[in-house]
């Protein structure tokens, strides 16, 4: 009982501690593709560390909304976290909690604040970015939905730790053409809610274009280092879902023994760190979409996950 | 006799192969660029020959290794080939392809279609008795409708005309899940009438496109008093 909260609280201080790391690793690599040196992985740490000590400047027409925005969009990630296998294969004290749609719920919450807190500011650009991000968010709500049915439909549950295993025993389902395809579609879906490249660029910095990034451009001191914090592990918990329990649920700590939980870390920042080169390939080969061609990337992740939906639905 | 779990291992990797193909085949009907189309219609051969392989070893029969053969011969090498030689290459550089539906439309008629054909195939799949009926035989028949709907919303020659090939292999791709004792004779004289069928069209494209200076047959319709240069 002790065990098991306590190793949920290892999860979580993992995902504070090395969620940054992750968006460091991404920058620098992605400058190293580019034939430059590009800042250090540590500086999104730096970045932080330096804006918990800057003063906050706060719109004077803005209300309890945005000075609220900050905490939620910080938390949400980190309930999650209670919710999903980070580092265990076996479910902690919070699993039953709520099952997959509660995280989607959950994430989607901090989303939702972040966009109100963008209209609530008075600036021009936070407005539009807000409703690009919400015209990105219900584009990808079904497929979001039709993912998380065939999984669970698949697996017979709807708990995360549960679905994992599924896929590996035996091995030849890994090989199931719905499997295959769920993780294509996953993979778009992730493209999509980090904002990255073929739709959105998280490294531009011009307001006219900006998806992702507007919706924090009021934001100054500690309330813009909680919500690039709470961004960070946004991506990290998506990134846990995807490797743990779609892709790869290997390497996560079987036994209830501290050693073999904390052995466990350097084998998801692995698993991370092949991700991000894939991801790096994806972002540096592929140019960002028209604004209206974000519907037709949707679109063809939504085909493939009904794909992969039939295709398990008639299999004989 | 083979093991029962290689031939487990067998039958979800021609699964998959089959997924693959049911996705190549939306991008089939949702690319915008022609190169990008032939790419695709490749990569559609390619998963083709792959099924062949995998039932070959399922069944133990040699003629479906000799389809895979002839279908790489042919529809990976000689027919991309023939287009890109027969064909202008302002055909690949042009950046959009006209469509008459909007992409996002196509690609959701084309996932209905794919549902329509799982469910027709439903009583069908009594019909034969082999393990990969239940595989191929819908996704090929999801292909036929595909292909067709690919060849009625383009409006440039050769996407047209590869949603055409599209359902061919389509049909062979049921037809090796169905009847995997096919006679060879029929494989190999459809893959050279596919292969004549190309260079005539690409002709055909060539004789339109020197005339009226485009290969978007969609504009064909209307009547024309002077060819525009």
């Amino acid at each position: 009982m002790f065990h098991r909260v306590f190793f949920n609280v290892i999860q979580v201080v993992t995902t504070m501690l090395f969620a940054p790391l992750v968006s460091g690793v991404v920058s620098r690599l992605k400058e190293i593709v580019q034939s430059k040196r590009g800042p250090s992985i540590f500086q999104p740490y730096r970045d932080i560390w330096k804006q918990f000590h800057k003063d906050e400047v706060i719109p004077e027409q803005s209300s309890w909304i945005f000075r609220f925005t900050p905490y939620l969009v910080f938390v949400t990630p980190i309930f999650v976290t209670l919710l999903i296998p980070v580092l265990t294969d076996y479910p902690l004290f919070f699993a039953f909690m709520g099952d997959m749609l509660g995280g989607g719920f959950v994430l989607s919450l901090g989303g939702f604040f972040a966009a109100l807190a963008a209209v609530d500011t008075g600036n021009p650009y936070g407005p539009v970015g807000a409703s690009r991000t919400r015209m990105v968010g219900f584009l990808a709500e079904p497929v979001f939905m039709v993912v998380f049915f065939t999984v669970s439909f698949t697996a017979g549950s709807t708990i995360p730790y549960i679905v994992q295993q599924h896929w590996v025993t035996p091995l030849a389902n890994f090989f199931e053409p719905s499997h295959v395809l769920l993780m294509l579609a996953f993979l778009m879906l992730i493209l999509a809610e980090g904002g990255r490249i073929p739709v959105d660029n998280p490294a531009g910095h011009f307001e006219l274009a900006m998806i992702d990034e507007s919706k924090s451009l009021e934001y100054s001191g500690c309330s813009f280092a909680l919500v690039k914090w709470g961004g960070h592990m946004k991506m990290f918990v998506l990134l846990c879902i995807f490797l743990n329990v779609l892709v790869t649920p290997w390497g996560l700590a079987h036994e209830q023994a501290f050693g073999a939980v904390l052995l466990a870390i350097p084998f998801l920042l692995f698993k991370i760190l092949c991700f991000v080169v894939v991801l790096v390939v994806i972002e540096s080969s592929l140019s960002k979409l028209r604004l209206f061609r974000i519907a037709e990337f949707l679109g063809a992740a939504f085909v493939t996950s009904v794909a992969a939906m039939i295709s398990r639905l008639f299999a004989s | 006799m083979t093991d029962p779990n290689v031939i487990i291992w067998l039958h979800n990797l021609n699964a998959l192969t089959g997924g693959l193909f049911l996705l190549v085949l939306f991008g089939l009907v949702s690319v915008r660029q022609v190169g990008g189309c032939v790419r695709l219609f490749i990569a559609l051969s390619l998963l083709l020959a792959a099924s062949a392989f995998l039932l070959s070893a399922i069944y133990h029969t040699w003629h479906l290794s000799v389809v895979g053969v002839v279908d790489i011969a042919t529809k990976v090498i000689a027919i991309p080939l023939l287009l890109r030689r027969v064909l202008p290459d302002e055909v690949y550089t042009r950046r959009e392809v006209a469509q008459v539906l909007n992409i996002p439309t196509a690609l959701l008629t084309a996932l209905l279609l794919a549902i329509v054909a799982y469910l027709l195939s439903k009583p069908l799949m009594a019909v034969g008795d082999g393990i990969a009926i239940g595989v191929n035989l819908p996704i090929g028949l999801s292909g036929l409708l595909i292909g067709g709907l690919t060849a009625a919303v383009r409006r440039e020659a050769v996407p047209l005309f590869l949603g055409l090939l599209a359902m061919e292999n389509s049909a062979f791709f049921a037809g090796i899940g169905v009847a995997p004792e096919m006679p060879l004779i029929a494989e190999v004289s459809i893959a050279f009438d596919v292969l004549i069928l190309v260079f005539v069209v690409g002709v055909l494209t060539r004789a339109v496109h020197e005339h009226i200076g485009t290969t978007e047959v969609g504009t064909l319709t209307a009547l024309k008093e002077e060819p525009e240069r």
